[in-house]
């Protein structure tokens, strides 16, 4: 059989993304249903090794962290109202160092807002959500492509660089259907875990260039494991501010940064022309619209789709600088992406089109932009 | 490694804490035992009894303030049962947290939770807990607490666990403990202590004892009889596209030269989503792209269900509702739903609406028919058939070969859709 046998089937970003984690060695899914990440909650029961129905989002994180000191690669899903109540335990999984991935599906707020209605209102959230504002990397995928290949990445660097990663999707990509020839996604070689096998006395958060201390599970009766989301040594003893503990501390932002490149993604799409659209996930895809409007009618646009929101690559700003205009294109209301980039005052030549309570459409980003 | 518990005499609470004894017993408890304290991992969180960490030759893990036994029993769920995870508590953790206690407890996962019940949050000056008795003074309420206590063993008990004990923090209790760590299951013991720091204090003249029994809460064991935590044995497909089937082309010929839009408004619970799908499944048939994209409220069987179904012979790009060519209403909630869509449509979009609907205003050209007249659950299904015989994008024996597939064209009162189809003409 022709293994490039075009397959092709009706489905979600939702299922792509949930196969794709499960392919790349991630085995234990925590859920907590909340609309419109339910469907991911339903493929993942019906994929993963391991699932188990959590009582709260609370209790959702602090399964997944105990899961991940055994040595587990687990994954939730959720929306806004339950990432709320994640965000102390997120900090806990980033602090102990802890490889997992979170699926945000983004839906209209503030509070419970309209479950079922699309946005991308939890950009700003997400850049600043680790008290002492450390990045924590978050991937948009806005193809199937993407939900397959940055998927299977999400998992990579959250063991790599021993962190948790959130995947951000939105209501109106994890939930659409569309047509996809499935044979164009390659299998997925599942990661191979390493741990620390030295047989020297293990310091849980020792490191080197690396900025990664090698992981071991509780479950090894070789050497101690000291896991702390309090500040702490190399140890893993508490601390107050010690300058090893301040070492520590810096070193979780540093690592973030230090392997950026091999997880910066984006797509910039060149008509040679002075003038770009930035955008990401579902907004990305009314601006690929808009970009083809645009040149029916002679007048060609550059697109830069982001797929790597935090930590901000500085190829964005290599790429933004060469353009007189800049038009940034996101479900919300208030440029948040943009402002990430740039700051509450934008510079003179960069703008922002938004939309509340609908798509932001191809007609909102021309009109809008002034393009 | 020695297999000693603790790794110093010197531990790190005030002096007359009982934290000390239940650091010794709990060590105690563990060496008689004979665990391989490697086998050991201690769970422990915010307020004093946390500190503890740096004084143990175990696994040890500190997380946030009460999810210590979420925490732990997220590890535990991991380990087979041979491991030991045990949870260290204040009463201030037990009560930002009571919920993960009482789901581990329900759960029945293999786990030892000490609960260090002092009375009041030692770290943060001594304020009151869900656990400090009715009339014991805190800096909060120097006069006493004037709420009632919850009695956390009563409520693991109550909640499935199969070990439940309460003592009096004072002398040896290891045996308690070892009979703890022996369960399998899900095991509490609540401790009472005085916090020598805040709890004298503030109540200078009370005794343990006394406030225990005056609080009335018996030192006493209970016991259930479960069966521990196990991941369930489920059944899993190894992969998630073996569920999605492959749709073959029928190598017509393809009547779209561009994309258009088909919005589909009706009620929930009266299958619009799913129509949509079939449609998108006809229309991929024919070889064109397709996306479908669902618009309703949170509720399920009530209110409106709307889809929005693009169809292009090339990508689709943006899916969002557009400018559709074609909006077919099956019931009131959907005519509600689309009117504003339906007020801005040309001549040269159609309109199909069951005829029970009264007639929208609209440029568009309209079409009406009995849909719901083949029932409300066939009446969005049945209104495809009149598309395809009226926009030629697919045919109804498309249409026809597809729910036969699914099992669903027997329910459908084909005759009467097909005798009034013939009246449709292009």
């Amino acid at each position: 059989m022709n293994i490039h046998e075009k397959k092709e089937v009706i489905l979600d970003d939702s299922r792509v993304i949930i196969e794709a984690l499960a392919q790349a060695g991630a085995d234990v899914y925590i859920g907590y249903p909340i609309t419109p990440s339910n469907a991911m909650y339903l493929y993942a029961s019906q994929r993963f090794p391991l699932m188990l129905p959590a009582p709260d989002e609370i209790s959702t994180l602090q399964y997944m962290s105990g899961l991940a000191i055994v040595g587990h690669i687990p994954v939730t899903a959720t929306s806004f109202p339950g990432f709320a109540l994640m965000v102390e335990s997120i900090n806990m999984a980033y602090m102990m160092e802890l490889p997992m991935i979170i699926i945000l599906t983004q839906r209209l707020g503030p509070a419970t807002g309209t479950a079922t209605a699309g946005a991308q209102g939890d950009v700003a959230l997400l850049k600043g959500m680790i008290s002492g504002g450390h990045p924590v990397p978050v991937i948009c995928p806005s193809s199937i492509e993407d939900c397959w290949h940055l998927s299977a990445k999400a998992v990579e660097i959250a063991v790599k660089l021993r962190t948790p990663v959130v995947i951000l999707s939105s209501k109106e990509r994890a939930t659409t259907n569309r047509n996809f020839d499935i044979s164009k996604l390659p299998p997925i070689k599942p990661l191979e875990r390493k741990y620390y096998s030295k047989n020297e006395p293990y310091k849980p958060y020792e490191y080197n260039e690396t900025l990664v201390p090698d992981f071991l599970p509780v479950s090894n009766t070789s050497h101690q494991v000291r896991i702390t989301a309090s500040t702490h040594d190399q140890n893993g003893i508490i601390q107050h501010t010690s300058e090893e503990a301040m070492k520590n501390t810096i070193r979780l932002e540093k690592k973030i940064f230090k392997y950026l490149n091999e997880y910066t993604y984006y797509e910039h799409i060149q008509n040679n022309s002075k003038q770009l659209i930035v955008s990401y996930g579902v907004s990305a895809n009314a601006a690929q619209e808009a970009v083809k409007i645009l040149q029916k009618n002679g007048r060609n646009t550059d697109l830069l789709i982001v797929k790597t929101l935090i930590p901000v690559s500085e190829d964005l700003y290599s790429i933004i600088e060469k353009y007189e205009k800049v038009v940034f294109a996101e479900d919300n209301i208030n440029g948040q992406y943009a402002k990430i980039l740039f700051g509450e005052k934008l510079p003179t030549h960069v703008s922002f089109v938004g939309s509340i309570g609908k798509m932001l459409s191809p007609k909102n980003i021309i009109e809008g932009g002034k393009l | 490694m020695s297999n000693n518990v603790l790794n110093t005499k010197e531990l790190p609470f005030c002096k007359g804490c009982g934290h000390h004894l239940i650091a010794q017993n709990t060590a105690k408890a563990i060496e008689e035992l004979g665990l391989n304290i490697l086998d050991v991992i201690f769970v422990t969180d915010i307020g004093c009894h946390g500190i503890i960490d740096k004084s143990l030759n175990t696994h040890t893990v500190h997380g946030l303030h009460g999810r210590s036994v979420a925490l732990g029993a997220g590890i535990s769920m991991g380990l087979p049962p041979e491991k030991k995870v045990i949870v260290f508590i204040g009463d201030g953790g037990a009560t930002i947290g009571l919920q993960h206690i009482l789901e581990a407890a329900r759960l029945n996962v293999n786990l030892t939770v000490v609960v260090h019940n002092n009375f009041l949050y030692g770290m943060t000056g001594g304020q009151l807990s869900g656990l400090t008795p009715k009339g014991f003074n805190t800096i909060i309420t120097p006069n006493g607490s004037p709420y009632g206590e919850h009695d956390i063993c009563e409520l693991v008990y109550t909640a499935g666990a199969n070990y439940v004990s309460r003592v009096l923090g004072i002398g040896d209790y290891s045996e308690t403990i070892k009979n703890a760590l022996k369960t399998p299951g899900f095991s509490l013991i609540e401790v009472m202590e005085i916090c020598p720091s805040y709890g004298v204090k503030f109540n200078p003249k009370r005794k343990l004892q006394e406030i225990v029994e005056a609080a009335n809460k018996p030192i006493k064991t209970w016991t259930n009889h479960r069966d521990p935590f196990v991941f369930p044995e489920r059944k899993i497909v190894s992969n998630l596209f073996d569920k999605t089937p492959v749709i073959e082309h029928l190598n017509k010929e393809k009547i779209l030269t561009s994309q258009i839009q088909v919005v589909l408004s009706g009620s929930a619970g009266e299958g619009v989503q799913l129509a949509a799908n079939i449609l998108c499944k006809a229309a991929v048939k024919h070889g064109y792209n397709i996306t479908q994209k669902g618009t309703y409220p949170v509720t399920v069987g009530v209110g409106f269900s709307n889809a929005e179904v693009n169809i292009s012979p090339d990508e689709i790009l943006f899916h969002g509702l557009s400018n559709p060519e074609y909006v077919i209403v099956t019931s009131q909630d959907g005519l509600d739903f689309s009117k504003n869509t339906i007020k801005q449509m040309n001549e040269h979009q159609w309109i199909l609406i069951d005829k029970s609907l009264p007639l929208p205003e609209t440029k568009a050209q309209i079409l009406s028919y009995d849909f719901r007249g083949k029932g409300a659950k066939n009446a969005v299904i049945s209104s495809l058939f009149f598309f395809a015989k009226l926009s030629g994008i697919i045919e109804t024996d498309t249409l026809k070969a597809i729910l036969s597939e699914m099992g669903m064209l027997e329910k459908l009162p084909l005759t009467a859709i097909e005798n009034e189809l013939v009246l449709v003409t292009v």
